[in-house]
């Protein structure tokens, strides 16, 4: 018998006998997955440990030691590997569908990597081990990979020095706005007011925040870019700068990126690069060409490591040099001798925001990633996610609303006012898309366009895919008109249909826990 | 190689039909803002790329005999593991932001928020964090929140990597951050007693600590509690395998690295921060969190919940920044402690302690190596007083073979001889004994 916990404290919402519950299911024609704790078998086991090899087993003072073993399910290898091989089963990739969720890059991941992630020599290698006399000369391939990352990254932005240890976009956001504060407080400077464009993702004011700095919105102008006007009437000695992602999350590319950062170099403030949408430009335009002062960049998104279902991620963040001084440590670098060692002697330095040297598994994937594709491949990525997006773009327009009609980059932004107006909302259209075979595009943001539909297709994604894509737009944006109530019914192919996402926040049930004694 | 699908000719198509050319997909980018440099290397092949990479990975030395720790172990990974998690639905997916389509995911996800609570003896957990020491830092953001304090109070067993960490996070912030000096390897309780007042919000602690002894924090909890304050206990997450929970002291809010869960040591990443507090304070949580609920046929269904307290609804008042997170090794340490089950968890925890146990014995029975503290009882890992500085002694034991152990003098004043030393169930008894023969020819 499980006893789902109940938020309000007052005692358990509802037990669960799997036997009726599975009964239950039945009658809903498609069977309902159980809970590994529903399937779990007293006494069944799957892995065992190796037999000790020490002459006696130790006695550790009762009061120290939990009262029950933990709780853990009791099943087989093959339950296991059952239960989860039918949970991947319930999941979308893009190994098995077109994936094009607007600013998250979801571009085909090279299996090559993985393998090579794999080796041995890689992903046994101790963290603590360079930090030991000695230690250093045994882990040279693993220092060659960051640092030579490290000098490529700076080539594709124009950056003096990277930092490889944030360990997703978002951690690099805030590294970034840490160095920033710095730098400013090393000058003397009294600065509390960061910038972010109305159009910005979430993570940027949130970074902003974290970092202590107090966050006003510019807004957009009627383009779909941060209006200049606007930023010099909000710029004044007490910003210490901007965040901006370009092209931007409306898949705009900003005309007057040269005079907004001499704008904030001019109340000296620094402008940050929030390279999430990288994969539009590369090989075209550098941020350290055009005046931006820190970057990050998601290694998820622009070279093509895993998503993971959320991660793990990596976002190294470069600087321009004069603020290499105060990038976190520990930093790879590279003797005289043509050894790599690890410094630490760096007194300016924001110090430690990671364990080690950041996400190595995935900064070694985006390392093959980079060296595969080589100057001419990284060029036609961005030549390749920009021709896919206008191709949407084009072929889709008569259909939904564009409200900003011109050339877009690695993604373009339509509206479904058209389509709200008869009842079928952006999120319905989501919804019908998930039964045609695709997953949906990101929807309601960018905030700033209602009902917005954000379509990124990326490079990897053939001509094929996009023209069924496109059809099968077509055929829903007509069936809205037609017979709207069969659009708002969808998903109907899936193991669950819409989700009653008010109930699961008021009836908190966030973990299967057993009923205590 | 740039895995793009389309020749060409469809290129040109496309094109035509768009009614450019490809430099006038990027008209809208004037000439000089144009790339001033972009001198990469030409591109390789799968197989030059493979072969390369295998170069350079030897170039790492994987064979020596390792009883480094510091809290990132070396534990044994079951071969149905990686199977399980090499599933491309899991791996190529994004955050679930569209449940029809992602229940694979998202169960997963509760299931480990459900097998994180059920270790730890905690209500509720979040669908994890970057890393061990992250979650610490959010913990700590977190108890700040939730009683609207400013003072945080961290003794120095817990993890220095942590509270290195942990400095750089608040150096812009109006925190006042309090370090007690552990006594005798264990925490400072009256120092601890003698800072927590009314102004406090949290007080940091680590079970086992950072040299490896185990203690009991009830004591410490009920001490903070009088004042309003919270006990945050970062753990690792095998020992509660056998150990007292966090829970059962009376934690408020756990955390802890979760790489020992099936995560090889992977030169530092990724790895697992995890997170598991009351349920009154589920609000109050950073991170992704999945819910239970129902689908309009009445099914059982999960999806990302609570999402009013994150950074795509609040924006710059986000309980976290934090967007990605570590959700593929979040299911590695799912499939590895089903893999292992209650009784397998156990049995790890536990030779783990005796393997320590035989070590610390033998180890200290050398002429000169002696325990470095008074605290009687250690998990898997400990500390030995050398008659020389450890670092020149680990140096030397690296020449013959062993990564024998951490120098404390790296964080801790006065640690000039101390040496950290971890074992594991890999670890079998005649590794044990050859690292203290070595250790007796090179003091």
């Amino acid at each position: 018998m499980f006893i789902i916990y109940n938020q309000m404290g007052s005692g358990y919402l509802e037990s669960v006998n799997p036997v009726i519950l599975s009964k239950k299911i039945k009658t809903f024609g498609k069977i309902q997955m159980k809970l590994l704790y529903e399937k779990s078998v007293s006494g069944r086991r799957a892995v065992r440990p190796a037999p000790s090899d020490v002459p006696t087993s130790i006695n550790l003072d009762s009061k120290l030691l939990r009262e029950k073993e933990a709780d853990l399910p009791e099943l087989s290898e093959l339950d296991i590997v059952r239960h989860f091989t039918e949970l991947s089963r319930r999941n979308f990739g893009v190994d098995t569908n077109f994936y094009p969720l607007g600013s998250c890059t979801m571009k085909y991941n090279p299996k090559v990597c993985e393998r090579i992630a794999a080796y041995p020599g890689f992903c046994y290698l101790h963290p603590l081990l360079p930090q030991l006399r000695m230690g250093g000369i045994l882990t040279q391939g693993a220092l060659q990979v960051i640092y030579e990352t490290d000098l490529l990254l700076r080539e594709i932005t124009g950056m003096a020095a990277f930092t490889m240890q944030p360990l997703a976009g978002a951690h690099g956001e805030l590294t970034g706005i840490m160095l920033m504060a710095a730098w400013h407080r090393d000058r003397g400077h009294k600065k509390t007011i960061l910038l972010i464009p109305d159009s910005a993702h979430g993570t940027n004011p949130a970074s902003g925040a974290i970092a202590g700095y107090e966050v006003r919105a510019v807004p957009s102008d009627k383009t779909g870019v941060m209006d200049v006007q606007a930023l010099k009437e909000m710029v004044n000695d007490s910003v210490a700068g901007l965040m901006l992602t370009c092209p931007n999350t409306l898949g705009l590319f900003n005309p007057h990126i040269k005079e907004i950062c001499d704008i904030i170099h001019g109340v000296d403030g620094l402008v940050y690069y929030d390279g999430a949408n990288l994969n539009a430009i590369t090989g075209k335009v550098r941020p350290g060409d055009i005046g931006f002062d820190i970057v990050h960049l998601n290694l998820h998104k622009t070279f093509g490591t895993p998503h993971g279902g959320g991660g793990p991620g990596a976002g190294p963040v470069g600087v321009v040099e004069r603020l290499t001084a105060f990038l976190p440590v520990s930093i790879v670098v590279k003797r005289d001798d043509g050894t790599f060692a690890l410094e630490y002697d760096r007194p300016k330095s924001i110090g430690y925001i990671a364990p080690f040297y950041g996400n190595f598994g995935i900064i070694l994937r985006a390392y093959v990633y980079i060296l595969m594709l080589g100057r001419a491949g990284l060029i036609r990525v961005a030549e390749n996610a920009v021709l896919n997006a206008n191709y949407i773009r084009e072929k889709l327009k008569d259909h939904y609303d564009l409200p900003y009609p011109q050339l877009c980059k690695h993604e373009c932004v339509f509206t479904a006012k058209r389509q709200a107006a008869g009842g079928v909302h952006a999120v319905d259209i989501a919804k019908a898309l998930i039964d045609a075979g695709f997953h949906p595009p990101t929807i309601y943001f960018p905030t700033i366009v209602p009902e917005s539909i954000m379509i990124e297709p990326t490079e990897t994604e053939s001509k094929e895919t996009l023209d069924d894509f496109i059809a099968t737009m077509i055929q829903i944006a007509q069936t809205a008109k037609t017979n709207p109530e069969k659009i708002k019914s969808a998903p109907l192919s899936t193991c669950v249909s819409r989700l009653d996402e008010t109930m699961a926040a008021k009836k908190i049930n966030v973990a299967c826990v057993q009923k205590k004694e | 190689m740039p895995f793009i699908a389309n020749t060409s000719e469809q290129q040109e198509q496309m094109l035509g039909e768009l009614g450019l050319t490809m430099e006038g997909l990027f008209a809208d980018i004037s000439p000089e803002l144009r790339c001033k440099s972009f001198a990469l290397p030409a591109g390789i092949t799968e197989q030059q790329a493979r072969e390369k990479l295998a170069e350079i990975s030897l170039k790492n030395s994987t064979e020596l005999i390792g009883f480094l720790g510091g809290g990132f172990y070396d534990h044994f990974i079951p071969a149905a593991l990686d199977a399980i998690t090499s599933r491309s639905e899991f791996y190529t997916a994004y955050t679930p932001y569209q449940p029809e389509m992602s229940q694979g995911t998202l169960q997963a996800i509760y299931e480990f928020q459900s097998v994180i609570c059920r270790l730890t003896e905690m209500e509720a957990a979040n669908a994890s964090l970057y890393d061990g020491g992250t979650a610490l830092y959010e913990a700590m953001m977190m108890a700040l929140r939730i009683t609207g304090r400013n003072k945080i109070i961290i003794d120095d067993s817990v993890n220095p990597i942590y509270r290195v960490m942990i400095d750089s996070y608040t150096r812009n912030l109006r925190i006042e951050l309090h370090q007690t000096l552990n006594e005798g390897g264990l925490a400072n309780r009256a120092g601890i007693y003698r800072l927590v007042d009314d102004e406090t919000a949290a007080v940091i602690v680590q079970n086992p600590n950072f040299f490896g002894c185990i203690d009991d924090y009830s004591d410490i909890a009920e001490a903070v509690h009088k004042r309003g304050a919270l006990l945050i206990c970062s753990c690792y997450p095998i020992s509660l395998g056998i150990l007292k929970t966090p829970g059962a002291m009376g934690a408020d809010i756990v955390t802890g690295e979760g790489q020992s869960l099936g995560m090889p040591v992977s030169f530092g990443g990724p790895y697992l921060g995890f997170m598991a507090t009351r349920q009154k304070y589920i609000r109050k949580m950073p991170g992704r969190i999945v819910g239970q609920t129902v689908d309009t046929q009445g099914r059982r269904g999960f999806v990302l919940t609570l999402q009013a307290r994150e950074q795509h609804i609040r924006r710059d008042k986000a309980t976290s920044n934090i967007c990605t997170n570590e959700s593929l090794c979040a299911l590695r340490a799912l499939v590895y402690l089903t893999l292992l089950g209650k009784q397998g968890l156990q049995e790890v925890a536990q030779l783990c302690a005796d393997k320590a146990s035989y070590a610390y014995r033998r180890l200290t029975e050398i002429p000169g190596v002696n325990p470095r503290f008074h605290a009687k009882w250690f998990f898997n890992e400990f500390v030995v007083a050398l008659p020389c500085e450890a670092v020149d002694v680990i140096g030397r034991l690296i020449e013959k073979g062993f990564a024998a152990g951490f120098p404390l003098s790296r964080y801790y004043d006065g640690m000039q001889n101390a040496m950290l030393i971890a074992i594991t169930e890999k670890r079998s008894k005649q590794e044990i004994g050859m690292l203290a023969e070595a250790l007796e020819t090179v003091l």
